[in-house]
């Protein structure tokens, strides 16, 4: 496949966004049972705010994927209309779902709202609590939304596969926990050790799963071959023409034009930019040093872009049979 | 219910294009246009086709065969996707089977063509919305025009008729008797997808020579028995008593 | 509402009929046309031709009707800059006029051979060539040289027809169809519609070509063939089929000249000739039935086609005289007696025993799956004949065997072996289409001497004839040549379409002699229409030591900015074929069917672009000014108002009743064929789909050779002048006329001394085999591959990379060759390569096939272009990625014994030999732009044309609207 910058910054985006809000929310739950230190409502005020910020960024990106900006404003509102069948319908509805949450969460936050709902007036911020726990719930809904638009694709095999799912709770959460950490160095230093040490299992729990995806994807057998495509069974069947020669939707949808080696190439890149550095720099910065968590976000951040750049590339859509003279 | 589709005979497609721009210029101004081709007139000249027809070699040399193969929407039974439209803007037709795009729901997002193994949507870079074959559904049910002219324009248009047009759940139209009796055939059947449209494979047509028939008694040659001069040279003739 | 809701709601719409011309095929249109543009263009359903079906290229014609590479203004080329660079300035019509008048009005009153006229695939012959005639000029030929003039003549001179618009395969009715040599869109959609029948109908179907393509990618057995050996192969089928006794005896002793008796004495003036009997001609007879059998029964000599006789094919037999004879059929079977199976298998790399099966099977079928119809007919003899009987075997055949200087003899081999399966207008054989069978040959004449050029005065003879004998030669007392172009001269006798490949080299060397004015219509001659096409630029651009350019004026007329108009010094636009009347006439090209004439029509369907006039009012026009006879009354006044008034009023002769339509005739329309003018013929035309379709009787429709009844009915209907029988030419006696000139045998016109072994080895009265003049000169060793090209089916010529759809289908193209050859050479799949040969070399892009025979490359035709023609843009792919093959085929050949300066071309018809050309291929250095060689300095969009589009999105009835175009 192509791979599309504003799909690319969209799922990054997002990911940040809503594995910055688990990484709060996990923080505030934690504290509910003292487990942490509670923190003054600033915390989660700014820390929603930030959240809210890399979803917005995610929608704009977004926007650039529709055929037209304008499409956003005329018609988006249609794309929640077939969430019964359309995976890519149900994120356009888990997603402002989503932002809405977590704005209401900062809100409730910054207002101080709360409320004994469960008879315990020992426990703060109950209401908090339970708007962040349905956020959460929805966090993880839009991940899967995410994932799945690209899952359920039985076509793309690289994609068709519960890995892929994993893999963008993994490093959203991932990404999500190591901004969490650099965010605690600042604000909040003694979560430092408790946020790195979280980025650090998911990124490391990240590395399995994505690694277990590119090991399946090495080894994918593809079902539709030449000869199923027109039909001819004969082991030699070679296109010598596409019906045009200027380029169509098809050879520019579905193929990167880059070199084998340049996708292994971005491959290893980013396997060191989302794993290994952070990994280093989290290790590093676990005693408070701002640089290197911020380093490590911003290094797993782009490790990032390049991980969902590979991620399109690699994808083998059956239509290229058709396109083979690209 | 009646599936409209497409029968394509490979064993008589020359490979023309005539499907390809027939096509193209009956729904640029029809109500799946305009069709947008960007540098007509510069490097790589690209567009909007609801059709393309390819070629394959097949075989080595000199066993080789040369296929035509004209790929355009396949309106599958089991469409993967309509059901992905976020918008509700792909869908198929409860009445015949037909799979459109309503341009005005279309966000571009190109999901729908993400979902189709056949590679048989176009995006319009003008427009900015998905199309695709509508089996010319302005043509077909336009009773302004004469009933034997109510077909797609592909179809109208083929000069070796390798494209047939009609309901593929009706056993007794053209289509469906082609399917059954000359061995049609679906593209990637793998997925599931049931396409409408079918494919004819190359038939052959051999002649196989007896020896005998080399040999007739009604043989032209033996009218010309050239008539040998009495012979010159002594023979056991001139000896035997 | 959207724009285009609206439109589609509101517009205007309506449908008007008229004739395709995006190729030469002629289908019916149904043109749709909403608010006054072009919205679809539909085969039309009732149309014989094409019935309702259209191809890729008709249905593109919108974007032809609304290409930027228009002309819209005449032009006239700026004072001080050099032809090839472009610079033009428009004129007015009125301007072009006037210069055009003088010009050719002084080159007629003093030189008229000065004036030279050739144009290209123009479907207008007749009127070009009467325009030709009546200007008194030698110089006339259409693009038939270079096309398929060897097809044409190689038929005519053996059957009296030909294939495509003369006649063609019966596969309604055809059991096996061989297909050899064919382009892809020869007889474009008529071929498509009836190949996809037989097929359907279970026959076989066998090709042969180098080449797997198009048409062969159906064939159920493809026979790969080297280039230009097809005369191998089929003098060996003939051999075959002679052997095994599986020829149509009976018809070869009735309907052609196998059994008559030829002159072997090599001391006579008659050697070679067939033996005459002694009985009365008839008047204006022009083959005789006075020639002899040899009766088996009555073991002597009878006047051929006596009734009860029953003559000998094969044998030796001499005359009362003591002359030696033998039957022509004798002399085939003695000469192809060494075209052995084996032998041919070397020569065309195909089995020995695929050979003798394409034999088996062709005599087999022949004879054993006949054809009987129930339709009463009566020979020429007078024979009532209770049926009409077939042997199911047909063939079609073009430019793959044509264009070879080999391409006649193998035409005649062909003719010849469709003529012993008695294939000849007969069901499911080969089939003629009026006006043919013509008479072998036809008896239109040209000139015959300088005599018959003479200032104000009109041609005495038609530009282009059929040469009988050598007296029928337009030469000089030397036996030079008259003619520009050195047609139906020594150097190609039988040029039945002149040689337009030759007339600019020839007029830039001044021989035979200088011109003054080189009128060129729609003739793409300074790019994919001239061999040598690098050179022949250079040629049109040189000049002498005074400075005065070598052809001193140049006129283009053409509809696009093609690589020529670039080098005019007068350009005039022409219209499209959507904004002008035409006519397929019965007097030069008609679209005739196996049961009878057609004759067809174009009515304008939108009006003309900006000022483009079509060309027959250019020389309706011209005409008039310059006072040529056809054109003004008897007071020199103008005589027809436009192109339609002219198409209705003009008659051959004063009241011969015959004009170039064939229908609707009489006064109100009442009679065909023939009849006064009708003052309202265009309007019936128009009510009738543009196309007049005259049925003849079934029992006119076959044996139309031998057809009493269809040759007095063709007769009467002036389609022939005469009813004799048309028998085939088994033994060419024409040919032997020339041999015998060749020989100093015969009296009358000689050839000049350095041709006579040339004419006397090609004028064979019985068909051989040779190798093509260029290979017998070239070293095979270093150009050890033969390069062809073959026409797409998308696209026709040069024509269509202005067409928007079109382009996107073939925007440039490779050279294709085997694996293994380009592999020896070290050529990558679509690697960067040269293709050279002895007279030049071409960088361009190699794509492997297995699809091709690995002795040859290939491409397609025309596809690439010089930067900025047509008006594309300098980056296009067409000059960028795409290649022209031409620079490396030669107009003429290398200097040898018959001369310095020979065409490139089949020695007897003057046929281009485009594909005998060899070539060796090697890969372009890493080092190299990555662009096809030669490139040219871009072509600027000439003045008039319309704006280049950087994008479009058609929509009939807001595209002009939208300002988009």
């Amino acid at each position: 496949m192509h791979p599309a910058f504003s799909v690319i910054f969209l799922t990054t985006l997002i990911g940040v966004g809503q594995g910055f809000f688990l990484a709060l929310f996990t923080e505030q739950s934690y504290s509910a049972v003292n487990l942490l230190p509670a923190q003054e409502s600033g915390f989660y005020v700014t820390g929603s705010l930030i959240a809210l910020a890399f979803l917005v960024g995610g929608l704009f990106a977004a926007v650039f994927h529709l055929g037209k900006p304008s499409y956003f404003i005329t018609r988006a509102w249609r794309g929640m209309t077939q969430w019964r069948t359309s995976w890519l319908s149900r994120e356009l509805i888990a997603m402002p779902l989503t932002m809405g949450l977590v704005f209401l969460y900062m809100a409730f936050h910054y207002f101080g709202w709360d409320a004994d709902i469960f008879g315990s007036p020992d426990t703060t911020g109950q209401l908090t609590l339970v708007l962040g726990g349905i956020t959460t719930v929805t966090v993880f809904g839009l991940f899967i939304c995410t994932a799945m638009i690209y899952a359920s694709v039985k076509f793309l095999q690289e994609w068709a596969c519960v890995l892929t799912v994993s893999n963008y709770i993994l490093l959203g959460g991932a990404s999500g926990f190591t901004l969490a950490a650099a965010y605690a160095a600042y604000v909040a230093p003694e979560l430092v050790g408790f946020y790195a040490g979280w980025a650090m299992i998911i990124t490391a729990l990240g590395l399995v799963s994505r690694g277990a995806s590119l090991f399946r994807n090495s080894r994918i057998k593809y079902k539709s071959t030449i000869q199923t495509a027109i039909g001819i069974r004969h082991n030699k069947v070679r296109q010598e023409a596409m019906g045009m020669m200027g380029g169509s939707f098809n050879t520019r949808e579905y193929f990167h034009g880059k070199t084998a080696s340049f996708l292994k190439s971005i491959k290893w890149i980013f396997l060191v930019l989302v794993f290994a550095l952070p990994l280093l720099l989290l290790w590093g910065g676990m005693d408070g040093g701002k640089g290197m968590l911020v380093m490590a976000f911003i290094i797993q951040y782009v490790g990032l872009l390049f991980e969902r750049w590979f991620f399109f590339a690699q994808a083998n859509h059956p239509q290229n049979i058709y396109y083979q003279t690209v | 219910m009646t599936q409209l589709a497409l029968v394509i005979d490979l064993n008589v497609c020359v490979g023309c294009h005539a499907c390809v721009t027939s096509c193209k210029q009956w729904n640029t101004s029809g109500s799946a246009g305009p069709l947008f081709d960007d540098n007509p007139f510069t490097r790589d000249p690209t567009g909007t086709f609801f059709n393309r027809v390819q070629t394959y070699e097949i075989g080595t040399f000199p066993n080789t065969e040369t296929l035509h193969f004209p790929k355009s929407c396949l309106h599958c039974e089991d469409a993967p996707c309509v059901p992905v439209c976020p918008t509700g803007a792909s869908y198929k037709r409860e009445n015949d089977g037909i799979v459109l795009v309503d341009y005005d729901k279309c966000i571009g997002c190109k999901y729908c063509s993400w979902s189709c193994p056949y590679g048989a949507r176009e995006f319009d870079e003008q427009q900015k919305v998905m199309k695709k074959c509508t089996l010319c559904v302005d043509r077909i049910y336009d009773e302004s025009l004469p009933e034997s002219d109510r077909k797609p324009a592909c179809v109208l248009a083929c000069p070796t008729s390798a494209r047939m047009f009609g309901d593929v759940h009706d056993d007794q139209s053209e289509v469906s008797r082609a399917i059954r009796e000359d061995g049609g055939y679906q593209l990637m059947p793998e997925w599931g997808t049931k396409p409408s449209n079918h494919y004819l494979p190359r038939r052959k047509t051999r002649l196989n020579i007896q020896e005998d028939e080399l040999v007739r008694v009604d043989n032209p040659l033996k009218k010309e028995d050239i008539r040998h001069e009495t012979s010159k040279n002594v023979s056991l003739d001139d000896w035997l008593m | 509402m959207s724009d285009t809701a609206k439109v589609l709601a509101e517009g205007r719409t309506e449908v008007k009929h008229t004739t395709c011309y995006m190729c030469a095929c002629r289908c019916g249109i149904r043109v749709h046309l909403r608010d006054g543009e072009v919205r679809y263009i539909q085969g039309n359903p009732d149309h014989p031709l094409n019935k309702g079906v259209i191809c890729a290229k008709g249905s593109s014609g919108i974007m032809k009707q609304y290409s930027p590479a228009r002309l819209t203004q005449p032009l006239k080329r700026k004072e001080g800059s050099e032809r090839g660079d472009a610079q033009y300035e428009a004129i007015s019509w009125d301007e072009a006029f006037g210069i055009l008048e003088e010009r050719l009005g002084h080159i007629r009153a003093t030189d008229p051979k000065k004036f030279a006229l050739f144009t290209g695939r123009d479907q207008m012959q007749a009127l070009t060539g009467l325009f030709a005639k009546n200007f008194g000029t030698p110089n006339y030929a259409a693009h038939g040289g270079f096309c398929s003039v060897n097809m044409a003549a190689g038929m005519i001179y053996t059957i009296g027809g030909s294939f495509w618009e003369f006649g063609g395969p019966d596969l309604e009715r055809s059991k096996l169809f061989v297909m050899i040599g064919t382009a892809e869109d020869h007889h474009s959609n008529p071929m498509k519609i009836e190949l996809a029948r037989f097929k359907r109908n279970g026959g076989r179907f066998i090709s042969i070509n180098p080449v797997r393509t198009g048409y062969s990618a159906i064939a159920d057995e493809w026979v790969p063939i080297k280039p230009g050996t097809d005369g191998a192969l089929l003098l060996a089928i003939i051999h075959e089929i002679i052997k095994t006794g599986l020829y149509d005896r009976e018809f070869l002793l009735q309907y052609s000249n196998s059994a008559e008796l030829v002159n072997m004495d090599e001391n006579s003036t008659e050697y070679g000739m067939f033996v005459r009997a002694e009985v009365p001609e008839e008047e204006g007879c022009f083959d005789p039935q006075n020639k002899l059998w040899w009766d088996r029964n009555a073991n002597k000599p009878v006047v051929c086609r006596t009734r009860g006789a029953d003559p000998r094919l094969l044998g030796e037999f001499t005359l009362a005289d003591g002359t030696p004879v033998k039957p022509a059929f004798q002399l085939l079977s003695e000469r192809v007696e060494q075209y052995t199976p084996e032998w041919a298998s070397d020569i065309t790399g195909i089995p020995t025993e695929t050979i003798k099966r394409l034999a088996h099977e062709m005599g087999i079928v022949a004879r054993d799956e006949k054809i009987e119809l129930p339709i009463a007919w009566t020979d020429v003899w007078d024979v009532e004949h209770q049926s009409v009987t077939g042997n199911p075997v047909s063939f079609h055949a073009m430019r793959g065997l044509a264009a070879h200087s080999n391409g006649f003899q193998t035409i005649r081999a062909l003719s010849i072996l469709m003529s012993i399966l008695g294939t000849i207008d007969r069901p499911g054989g080969f089939r003629h289409k009026a006006p043919f069978p013509r008479p072998i040959p036809p008896c239109p004449k040209t000139g015959k001497g300088w005599e018959d050029v003479q200032p104000n005065t009109p041609l005495n003879g038609m530009p282009l004839g059929w040469p009988a004998d050598p007296d029928d030669l337009f030469v000089d007392d030397k036996g030079e040549p008259i003619r520009i172009d050195k047609g139906f001269s020594w150097e190609h006798p039988l040029s039945v379409h002149g040689l337009m490949h030759n007339a600019i080299t020839n007029a830039w060397r001044q021989d035979p002699y200088a011109i003054d004015t080189l009128f060129i219509f729609m003739a793409n001659m300074a790019w994919n229409s001239s061999m040598n096409t690098d050179e022949v630029r250079k040629m049109l651009n040189d000049k002498d030591e005074s400075g005065e350019y070598k052809i001193p004026f140049l006129v283009v007329a053409d509809a696009f900015q093609s690589e020529m108009t670039a080098f005019a010094d007068l350009v005039l636009p022409d219209t499209t074929y959507l904004e002008r009347h035409d006519v397929m006439s019965m007097l030069d090209r008609p679209i005739s069917e196996f049961d009878g004439p057609v004759d067809s029509v174009r009515i304008p369907v939108v009006p003309p672009k900006g000022e483009c006039k079509p060309f027959q009012e250019v020389l309706i026009e011209l005409g008039s000014r310059l006072k040529l006879p056809p054109f003004v009354n008897a007071d020199g006044s103008r005589k027809y108002r436009d192109y339609p008034d002219f198409v209705t009023n003009f008659e051959t002769a004063p009241g011969s009743g015959i004009g170039f339509l064939a229908g609707w005739r009489g006064k109100s329309g009442e009679k065909g064929m023939k009849g006064e003018p009708n003052p309202k013929q265009w309007e019936m035309y128009e009510k009738n789909n543009c196309v007049y379709h005259y049925h003849l009787p079934k029992s006119y429709q076959y044996m139309r050779n031998w057809n009493q009844g269809y040759l007095q009915w063709a007769q009467e209907h002036s389609l022939t002048r005469y009813d004799e029988p048309i028998n085939i030419h088994i033994y060419s006696e024409v040919l032997q006329k020339f041999r015998l000139a060749a020989q100093g045998k015969s009296q009358g016109k000689q050839p000049p001394a350095h041709l006579r072994k040339r004419v006397e080895t090609h004028f064979d009265p019985l068909p051989f085999y040779s190798e093509p003049l260029e290979a017998q000169l070239t070293d095979k060793h270093k150009y050890p591959l033969n390069a062809i090209t073959q026409r797409p089916m998308a696209m026709y010529h040069s024509w269509d990379s202005q067409n928007a759809w079109l382009r996107q289908i073939h925007t440039y193209n490779f050279l294709y060759a085997h694996p293994s050859t380009a592999k020896a050479a070290g050529i990558e799949d679509e690697g960067w390569m040269w293709v050279e040969s002895m007279h030049g070399k071409v960088r361009c892009l190699c794509r492997y096939s297995e699809a091709v025979e690995p002795g040859t490359v290939w491409t397609w035709n025309a596809v690439g272009k010089a930067s900025g023609a047509w008006n594309l843009d300098n980056s296009a792919n067409e000059s960028k990625q795409g290649f022209l093959l031409n620079h490396v085929i030669s107009e003429e050949l290398p200097p040898n014994e018959a001369g310095e300066h020979l065409s490139n071309s089949d020695p007897v018809t003057g046929q281009a030999g485009w594909y005998d050309v060899r070539v060796r291929i090697y890969p372009a250095g890493a080092d190299e732009p990555k662009e096809t060689f030669p490139q040219y300095k871009a072509m600027p969009s000439l003045p008039g044309t319309p704006k280049r589009r950087p994008w479009q999105s058609y929509f009939a009835g807001l595209f002009t609207r939208k300002g988009e175009f």
